[in-house]
């Protein structure tokens, strides 16, 4: 009997194999250009990367391990951990031999959905649509030696043994330089700019609470993402703290709490932001533009670049954030985009980018 | 405290005369109650907390001596007529002790004061424990003297406080009052971690005060190097208004302004100065802060 259920089971086990081998390798042509390019990336949704990269066109002269690596993400990168989980296609030209397709992917990440638009080209290969991929060049850092100046701190906190007097070391003085109260999509948002005014890194958190006009709390938040919480000495982080569903005409007031805690904190990597400029992008939204470049000599996996935006006056009109889906590899210029508010663009006088990262094997 | 007590009864209505017989009549029962139980119980008037002490008892016989202070009690089996050893480790807390003698059916007792021993501990709260050079009465010293058994040293004591970074400071002797002394002191000019000292006797805790730079004075930067692929500019020394260095790890943004936008560095503040690396432009503008403070401007072209 045993033996009997062992060849069964072996049996089972093979054509289960063979028959996913069949599956991802034999993927229909494409008829339509738009197919070509839905199909590609509906085999990649299900990671079924042969599948996919059976719709690359020949001509693209890219391997599929490369092929793979930009669709899956490198480096540990925001890339590697996200899902693809949507795609509309638009057609925006064709004729009988190539076409160019626009894909709008939407990829769902632990920190929201993240958007990406390719135009891509697709040609008849064959008789089939399949899609010209250009590959990411993979950036290789020449060897050298990038000297780093470690900087720590480290903090002796008051022992069990200590007398009721013994005081522990002080939090961090911190300040908010500014708040503007303002509403935007049916809700409050209240955003400013933080500042560690103290001589050892702080970790902050601004906390708003909102007060009705009968002096009742009715709505407390505080900024989440919208922030850096870790702050160097003298370090300015702007902050945003959304209250959806919210009236500027039923507050009476706004209270605003800083919390900071005396953190151990690396003054490492620093991360230059170059050549930030306002415009228009593809779809004609306003975008503030920039490169990234990691000065450190260690790979930094999460960017999440933050953009303070100021009228004529000095005053933060909008503070928007975003994170690029590549990791910043030592001395190599990443580009990155975050959104400004069509309506604001004209009246946006100066912006400030800051930029945080999560490493993972950073000390 | 009966005699006391009394005296509150005599004190009040004069004109009547019931009342004051009444009075005299349980002063004069209190007095003799108190002669009565002296013959049998003798406490010292005041006795010292750590310090052995020697209760007296007068009669014949056998009694327990039960002695009851705040939070704490004493029991001893007695012979009457014999003086009995209180050791100073058992006498622990100070303030208002009964002692209380029973034999057979009979008890009287005695109430008297246990004072603090000599201060042997100190509570030392050193307020803030970081602190921005040259500010005026930012520091403060907070003293509570205890003896031995942690209670309350109530007697005016002399403590000496003394503020000093790198054995230069200030010394200053407060008599305490109810067990506490406390001063208040500017912060130095120089930067450091301030040796904040209360002592008394040879009795002293130590707190340490870090007396750190204010804001950046004075921002200076300058071009040095610059070559096809950009331009490198460095700080001079970053100090406050007194010259303090500022602490590395201090961010310094340096912001370059081009026909391309605009290119930020928060550099850090290592070994004393900041120094970033801006790209290359024909014509650029480049300004330094730190925090809201500004620095100077520089004008970069071909």
């Amino acid at each position: 009997m045993s033996r009997f259920l062992t060849i069964v089971f072996t049996a089972l086990t093979a054509a289960l194999i063979a028959a996913g081998s069949i599956h991802s390798g034999a993927s229909a042509p494409a008829s339509t250009p738009e197919g070509a390019v839905q199909a590609m990336f509906g085999h990649a949704k299900a990671h079924d990367w042969s599948g996919a990269y059976s719709y690359v066109a020949g001509a693209s002269n890219v391997d599929k391990s490369t092929f793979e690596h930009d669709l899956q993400g490198r480096n540990g990168s925001l890339r590697t951990y996200s899902q693809l989980e949507s795609i509309a296609t638009r057609v925006l030209h064709e004729n009988d031999q190539e076409a160019l397709v626009r894909a709008e992917l939407k990829y769902s990440t632990a920190v929201g959905a993240f958007y990406d638009t390719r135009d891509l080209q697709v040609v008849k290969d064959d008789g089939a649509w399949k899609v010209i991929w250009h590959g990411e060049k993979e950036v290789n850092v020449p060897p050298q030696v990038i000297p780093v100046n470690y900087l720590r701190w480290d903090i002796i906190y008051r022992g069990s043994q200590d007398d009721w007097g013994a005081q522990n070391v002080e939090n961090p003085r911190v300040r908010i330089l500014s708040m503007n109260p303002t509403e935007h999509d049916g809700g409050i948002i209240i955003m400013g700019e933080i500042e560690n005014e103290d001589t050892v890194p702080a970790f902050v958190s601004v906390g708003a609470t909102l007060v009705n006009k009968a002096g009742q709390d009715v709505a407390q938040e505080a900024s989440f993402d919208k922030t850096s919480h870790v702050l160097l000495p003298k370090e300015i982080s702007p902050y945003r703290i959304d209250f959806p569903k919210m009236r500027l005409a039923n507050l009476k007031a706004v209270r605003m709490k800083p919390d900071s805690m005396l953190v151990a904190a690396s003054a490492d990597p620093v991360i230059a932001v170059l050549h930030q400029r306002v415009e228009k992008d593809a779809k004609g939204r306003t975008v503030l533009r920039g490169d990234l470049l990691n000065e450190s000599g260690q790979t930094v996996n999460i960017p999440h670049v933050l953009a303070t935006f100021y009228d004529d006056s000095g005053k933060v009109i909008w503070v928007s954030d975003g994170y690029v889906d590549h990791a910043l590899l030592p001395q190599t210029p990443q580009p990155f985009a975050v959104d400004l508010r069509d309506d604001l663009a004209a009246k946006v006088h100066s912006y400030r980018v800051t930029v945080n990262q999560y490493s993972l094997h950073r000390e | 405290m009966i005699g006391s007590s009394g005296d509150r009864v005599i004190g009040k209505p004069a004109h009547c005369r019931h009342c004051a017989t009444l009075a005299w009549v349980i002063v004069i029962s209190c007095l003799f109650s108190v002669r009565a139980n002296a013959a049998d119980l003798r406490v010292p008037e005041s006795a010292t907390a750590g310090q052995a002490m020697v209760v007296g008892t007068g009669g014949e016989g056998e009694g327990n001596l039960y002695l009851v202070g705040p939070g704490q009690v004493i029991q001893r089996k007695v012979r009457l007529g014999t003086d009995v050893q209180i050791k100073g480790e058992e006498l622990r807390t100070a303030g208002r002790w009964i002692a209380i003698l029973r034999e057979g059916g009979r008890s009287s007792s005695q109430a008297f004061w246990v004072n603090p021993g000599p201060p042997e501990n100190l509570n030392f709260l050193a307020r803030p424990s970081r602190v921005p050079v040259a500010r005026p009465g930012v520091i403060s010293g907070l003293t509570f003297l205890f003896d031995r058994y942690q209670n309350l040293v109530l007697q005016p004591t002399a403590v000496k406080f003394s503020l000093s970074v790198d054995g230069s400071g200030i010394s200053q002797t407060v008599t305490s009052r109810d067990g506490v002394a406390w001063i208040s002191s500017s912060s130095a000019r120089h930067a450091g971690a301030a040796q904040f000292v209360a002592s008394v006797n040879d009795v002293s805790v130590r707190r340490v005060v870090q007396q750190v730079a204010s804001d950046p004075c004075n921002l200076h930067m300058r071009v040095v190097q610059r070559d096809g692929a950009g331009v490198i500019v460095e700080t001079d020394p970053v100090r406050d208004c007194s010259g303090n260095p500022v602490p590395d790890g201090t961010i310094v943004t340096f912001i370059q302004t081009d026909s391309n936008g605009k290119s930020t560095v928060d550099a850090r503040v290592k070994k004393g100065i900041a120094r970033a690396q801006l790209p290359g432009a024909a014509n650029a503008t480049i300004t330094v802060a730190s925090g809201v403070v500004l620095g100077n401007e520089l004008r970069v072209g071909k």
